[in-house]
This record gives structure tokens, C-alpha cells and sequence, in this order.
């Protein structure tokens, strides 16, 4: 394959909040020989609208994105959740219009999540994992159940000869966050939350790990406040080595 | 049963404060997950059964009025009798005739939530006739004046020493010294305890797992064998079942029951399977001398052809709640009506209203695991998605989220102002965290922050990075 192009849709959790996954997809991209785009021109994927069962700003904000992102040979998200929204729900708001059901199927074919990307498209064999030490890390849920990634963390994170993977017990249960649920439902996210911290406790790692920054910050902002030392990132800053920034919610 | 779905976020939150019951939702986990991966695991063809079960009840509901007329034509013709309850009402008035016109006083009951959902037994008891439950987990919850809190195993919420203090208050003619730590001591007790009120019950009432067309017989899957003794003991047998149970054959019907008991308790079958046509003939040597069906529908009907047509697939196993964070934390009766978890949160708008419902399919994470687990792969979330997207064209939610969701949206759409309202919102928020790399409170995000820490932003957006450093 020559040097395919990729639009890095980069989510909007982490543009604000910890472009440090940013610059490690691109590098991981990069590393696997892909040229990196960043379209100016996007925001954020709709799930918060199309969660909340507004259809219209949903299509509005889909049309902007595909508009942004289909000219390029794939499309990467840091993210489980927000590249099943654009690669699962995107096809299901343009159902009943034959004009664009077309373009949606030939943008939703491009879209991979980073780290089911380089495994399953760009098959990398070898990655320089400079980490070392314990690691835990949680199945988000779309990526687990609506793209099928599970597998693919674990080879990657194998690759590196010092990490150890201790799994906590239910790792592909809910963390709670959930989006908008988690403020909606606070009360609710808590109890499901409790548990989640209570099973990354007990697997006792250094280090925290997902592929979704929502579910990383909810998981974080809980460990912190129960005084629990378990240090959390997400995957892409491990497998890419850009560990100069403090983790998830440490004091610089 | 009075609904109290709008209450659904108190009533979560004093679920979340009960000790008592937070202990017994631990049971979910070894119960029913860990042995429900067992069953799924031990069985190759698990998978393809699914899709067999899914495709089966699909075919079904096209030809959903085909199937109830010859069900009820077969009924008629074995000798028993059909009865169309098109709501909650006219079910119970039927019942209520039935049992006049047998003289009954008590009557028993095998576990039906359809008889939960037309509240029969405040109705029978009101109408001076005993209901009686024989299922032992109905039985406790009978004594205790409570509903059921799970589709299948309604006393879910109850710990074992709080069924102790109920059997001791309730059966105070037995011996006070008696053992009552095991499980099996409380199940010998309650058969005991039982055992005349079957022989005395004038009328059976019993559920149905699946009504089979082509022969006219109704099927109940039990575990305690009370659901045998309910319908053969009395002289009269009412079968309750919604339209929905209707399922073309008897090899249809076995198809369906590879994946019902796998999926609900891990058990290949249940221990009991009982097919009931018509009453009594000359050559049996027990069973009814009338057989009865009141056929729901209470709102299923216009079910048909809407988005939610695939949830009437439903055969009621319970695995979407066991597999429930949000049923897990907050347990069955939170929910407020007669069906609790991901099918409750389905069905409750569909058949009781959105305007009363609606709180269930917004108290959802969309994790995907109650999908993933569903035996006739009813797409929960993605139905509760579409009861979201009913109260937004209604205008049902709160004006406040309305409008934030609105304002957002609109900035969303423009890029560029995004950009610059991102650039002034992480440098504040990174400004007030300071050297601490996360924030304890934040005015705004009092959600998030009553139970954990946000973690700060780092001070400048990827793009304006990207940007700087000469990025594509
Ligand atoms: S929705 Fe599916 S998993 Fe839930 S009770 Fe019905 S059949 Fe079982």
C-alpha cells in the first residue's frame, strides 16, 4: 500500500482536555507509515445529541464531519465510542435519504478506532513499548461490544518486553461514565463507578489503562478522590512512550 | 400496581442507601452471569440458536393475528376456552368471573408477571377470594407485601436472614427452635407450608412461557414443580398470558427453549416443562375440568409496526437486567412498575406511556452488555435511543437540558467559534487547577464533582498545538 492518508478525528475530550493522546496517535500513525491529517473543521463526534434524541443537530453535525474527513483513505479516532458512532450510528441518521446513504456507507467503511487500526488494518508486528511496570486496562464499552476490540490493546501492549498485564476481575463492565448519564444519573454512576475502582484496586497496577478518554477521566476523578495511588492514562500515551506529561488528573 | 417510574431517581437513591439490598444484588454476579457463560460456553451452536430464536419470533409477529386464531381455534376445539383481554381491566374482570362462577375462595398462583402487570392480586383479595403464590420467591415476597424486583427471580432483593424473620413472624404454628440457615430448610418449609392450600384451592392461575398454535397448549417452565400442582390440583385452570407468547410449533417452541434457560440461569433446561392442553379427558388420570386463557394485550398491539416492534421478541429470561450496571446498583423496585432493568426500560414507555416511563431508557450508560446477552438479540439501547428521541420531538425533557443541548449543538456546527470558546474554556479550567492537575469542585459541574475529581485539561487545545507546530 503506498502511503495511505489518514484524518486523525481526534474527539473532542481530547482536544480539551489531554491533547497528549493527540500527538500519540499521530506518532503511533506515523510509526506505522501512515501520513496524518487534522482537519480544522471538526468538533465533536454528536454523541451528546444523539444520546439525548435529537436527531436533527446529530445529522447536522454527521454531515459536517463526513464533509471534513471523506477524502481521506481512513479515518482514526482515539476512541472507541466516538468511532462507532461515526462508523455504526452515522449509516443509521441518513437511512431513509438515498442522496447521501451512499457517501455515509463509503465514510463509515474508512473509520477505525486508533488502536484496532494498527493492529487489524496497518498489521503492526513490533512496537518500541518503552514502559515498564504493571498495567491494568479496562474494556471500554462500544469499543468492546460495537467494534469488537479486545484483543487487539493486549497484542499491542505484549510488544513491550517490561509491561505486565494484571487484568482486574469484570474488565469489560461498565465504568459508569456513559456520557451525559454520568451527571444525569450521578448518583447511579457513583455506585457503578465504586465498583469499577474497587476491581482496578484489587489487580493491583501501576498504571490504569483504556482507549477512551471519557471512561479514563470518570475512572481517574474517582481513584483520585478515594485516595487510591493507581496511576491512570490512556493507551495511546503507553504504546507511544509520550510519558513526559503527568498522568491522568496528577499534579504537574 | 400503582407506577412509580417518575420517581425513579429517588427511588434509585434510597435503593443505593439500603444495605440490605445492596448485599443481595452481589448475588447477581456468581447466580446468574458467571453460570449464564458456562451454559454459553459449553454449547457451540449457542450463537446460531439465537439467530434461529430471533428469526422464529420474527416470523411470529408478521403473522401475528394468523397464529392467535388458530392458537384459539385449537384451544376451542381440546375443550377449553379463549378470552381476549384487550386491556388490564377487562383481564382482571375476567378472572374475577371465572373464579365467581367456580364459587372460589383461594385460589393459587404459579409465577406469572402478567398477572403482575394486571395487579390480579390486590384485585381477587378486594373482591374477598385469597390469591395465594406457590413460587417461593413470590411466596416470600407475598409475605413481605412487596413486588417482584426481578423477572425470574422476584426475591432477589432479599437476603436469606430476612426470609427467616418473615417465615417466623408468618408461620408462628411451627416449632420456634426449627432451623431455618439453609436455603433448603426454608424451601421445605414453604412446601410444607403450601401443601395443604393446594389441595384446598378451588382455581389454578398460571403464566405461560409460550402458547404453541399449532396445538392449542400452553407451556410453563418452573423450577419448584409448584407451577405442576397450581394447574392440575384445582378444578379450575386460567392460563394468563400476553398476545406475544404465541409461537407457531411445538419445534419452534424447543428451538427457543435451547437459549431461554442458558441465558436466564446457565441451567440447559429448567427442571420442570409442562404443556397444558385443554382440560381434563375421559382417560387422564388428573388435570382441570376447565381450562381457561385470557389473552393480554394491554398496549402490545401498537407496538406492531413502530420502532419497537422488536421488543415483543421478548421471552422474558432475565439476562438483560442480571447483566445491568444500573439494575445491578439500584436493584428492580427503583424502576417503579411491574418490569425492572434494559426490557423493563423498553417496554415500561411502551406500554404505560413515555410521559410516565420515560425517566428508564434516559438512566441508561448504552454500555451494549444487555444486547450482547439477549437471547432473541432485542436491540435495547438501540430502542432506548429511540424513546429518547420520542420525549425530544415531544418536548418532554427538562427545558434546561433542552437548551443546553440546543446552544451546544449550534456551537458544535461552528468550527471555528468552537475553536476559539475551547481555547478561553481549557486555559480557565487549566488556570484554576493550578499545579494540582485536577479540580475538586467546579461551578457548572457539580454532577461531576459531587463524587470525583475532575482532571484538568492541560491549557491549550490539541488544534491550537497542532497548529503551532505546523500539523496538516
Ligand atoms: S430483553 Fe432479551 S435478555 Fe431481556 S428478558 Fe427479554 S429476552 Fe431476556
Amino acid at each position: 500500500m503506498n502511503q495511505p492518508k489518514v484524518g486523525l478525528f481526534v474527539t473532542c475530550l481530547v482536544d480539551l482536555f489531554r491533547p497528549n493522546v493527540g500527538f500519540s496517535a499521530v506518532d503511533l500513525l506515523e510509526h506505522a507509515g501512515c501520513e496524518v491529517f487534522v482537519p480544522p473543521a471538526q468538533t465533536c463526534c454528536g454523541q451528546p445529541a444523539y444520546n439525548s434524541g435529537d436527531r436533527t443537530d446529530t445529522r447536522t453535525i454527521a454531515e459536517q464531519v463526513i464533509t471534513a474527513f471523506e477524502k481521506f483513505d481512513f479515518v482514526v479516532a482515539p476512541s472507541g465510542s466516538c468511532a462507532a458512532m461515526l462508523k455504526k450510528h452515522y449509516p443509521e441518521l441518513f437511512q431513509d435519504d438515498a442522496e447521501w446513504q451512499e457517501r455515509v456507507t463509503a465514510f463509515s467503511d474508512k473509520v477505525f478506532e486508533l488502536v484496532s487500526f494498527l493492529t487489524d488494518v496497518m498489521f503492526v508486528q513490533d512496537l518500541d513499548v518503552q514502559f515498564k511496570g504493571s498495567v491494568t486496562y479496562h474494556d471500554s464499552c462500544s469499543g468492546l461490544r460495537e467494534l469488537g476490540i479486545s484483543h487487539q490493546p493486549r497484542k499491542l501492549l505484549a510488544m513491550g518486553e517490561g509491561v505486565e498485564l494484571r487484568e482486574m476481575k469484570e474488565p469489560d463492565v461498565c465504568c459508569g461514565f456513559g456520557g451525559t448519564f454520568c451527571v444525569k444519573y450521578s448518583d447511579i454512576s457513583n455506585s457503578i463507578v465504586e465498583k469499577k475502582t474497587a476491581n482496578i484496586e484489587a489487580a493491583n497496577a501501576e498504571l490504569l489503562l483504556a482507549g477512551d478518554l471519557g471512561c479514563l477521566m470518570n475512572m481517574a476523578g474517582k481513584l483520585a478522590r478515594e485516595g487510591k495511588t493507581t496511576k491512570v492514562r490512556h493507551i495511546a500515551e503507553v504504546l507511544a512512550g509520550r510519558l513526559e506529561a503527568p498522568a491522568i488528573g496528577e499534579a504537574k | 400496581m400503582k407506577i412509580t417510574t417518575p420517581e425513579f431517581k429517588s427511588n434509585a437513591v434510597e435503593a443505593l442507601a439500603d444495605e440490605n439490598l445492596q448485599k443481595a444484588m452481589g448475588h447477581v454476579q456468581v447466580g446468574f452471569i458467571e453460570k449464564r457463560q458456562v451454559a454459553a460456553d459449553g454449547l457451540p451452536e449457542f450463537e446460531a440458536l439465537r439467530d434461529n430464536a430471533r428469526d422464529i419470533k420474527n416470523h411470529t409477529l408478521a403473522h401475528l393475528d394468523l397464529y392467535l386464531e388458530a392458537y384459539s381455534e385449537k384451544v376451542e376445539q381440546s375443550g377449553g376456552h379463549v378470552h381476549w383481554a384487550q386491556t388490564a381491566e377487562d383481564a382482571r374482570n375476567t378472572v374475577l368471573e371465572i373464579c365467581r362462577k367456580a364459587g372460589a375462595k383461594t385460589v393459587t398462583k404459579g409465577k406469572s408477571m402478567i398477572s403482575e402487570e394486571i395487579g390480579i392480586n390486590a384485585f381477587l383479595e378486594d373482591n374477598g377470594i385469597a390469591p395465594i403464590e406457590t413460587d417461593l420467591g413470590e411466596y416470600i415476597i407475598q409475605l413481605r407485601g412487596e413486588a417482584p424486583s426481578h423477572i425470574i427471580a422476584p426475591a432477589v432483593h432479599v437476603l436469606k436472614e430476612q426470609v427467616e424473620e418473615d417465615f417466623r413472624a408468618e408461620h408462628t404454628h411451627l416449632d420456634v427452635d426449627r432451623n431455618l440457615e439453609e436455603p433448603e430448610t426454608l424451601l421445605d418449609e414453604a412446601r410444607t407450608v403450601l401443601r395443604q392450600k393446594f389441595i384446598d384451592a378451588d382455581v389454578g392461575i398460571t403464566g405461560a412461557n409460550f402458547l404453541i398454535a399449532e396445538t392449542g397448549t400452553s407451556v410453563i417452565v418452573t423450577n419448584e414443580g409448584n407451577g405442576d400442582l397450581t394447574q392440575t390440583l384445582p378444578r379450575v385452570h386460567i392460563v394468563l398470558a400476553s398476545i406475544e407468547k404465541i409461537t407457531p410449533t411445538l419445534e419452534d417452541v424447543s428451538q427457543i427453549m435451547r437459549v431461554l434457560a442458558r441465558s436466564a440461569t446457565g441451567q440447559e433446561l429448567s427442571v420442570y416443562t409442562t404443556f397444558s392442553t385443554g382440560p381434563r379427558r375421559e382417560a387422564d388420570v388428573d388435570g382441570p375440568e376447565e381450562y381457561h386463557v385470557i389473552l393480554l394485550d394491554n398496549g402490545r398491539t401498537n407496538m406492531i409496526g413502530t420502532e419497537f416492534q422488536e421488543m415483543l421478541r421478548c421471552i422474558r429470561c432475565g439476562a438483560c437486567m442480571n447483566h445491568c450496571p444500573v439494575y445491578r446498583a439500584v436493584g428492580g423496585h427503583a424502576y417503579g412498575w411491574v418490569y425492572p432493568g434494559p426490557m423493563g426500560a423498553v417496554l415500561t414507555p411502551s406500554l404505560e406511556g413515555v410521559e410516565k416511563g420515560g425517566n428508564l431508557p434516559n438512566a441508561s450508560t448504552f454500555c451494549g452488555r444487555c444486547e450482547s446477552v439477549c437471547p432473541m438479540r432485542i436491540p435495547l439501547p438501540k430502542m432506548m435511543r429511540h424513546w429518547r428521541e420520542r420525549e425530544f420531538e415531544r418536548n418532554l425533557n427538562p427545558a434546561t437540558q433542552r437548551w443546553g443541548l440546543k446552544i451546544w449543538a449550534w456551537i458544535a456546527r461552528h468550527p471555528g467559534l468552537y475553536a476559539f470558546g475551547a481555547r478561553i474554556a481549557v486555559r480557565g479550567i487549566a488556570t484554576l487547577a493550578g499545579k494540582n492537575g485536577r479540580l475538586a469542585s467546579l461551578p457548572l459541574a457539580g454532577g461531576w464533582t459531587k463524587y470525583r475529581d475532575l482532571p484538568a485539561p492541560e491549557g491549550q487545545t490539541f488544534q491550537q498545538q497542532w497548529r503551532v507546530r505546523g500539523g496538516k
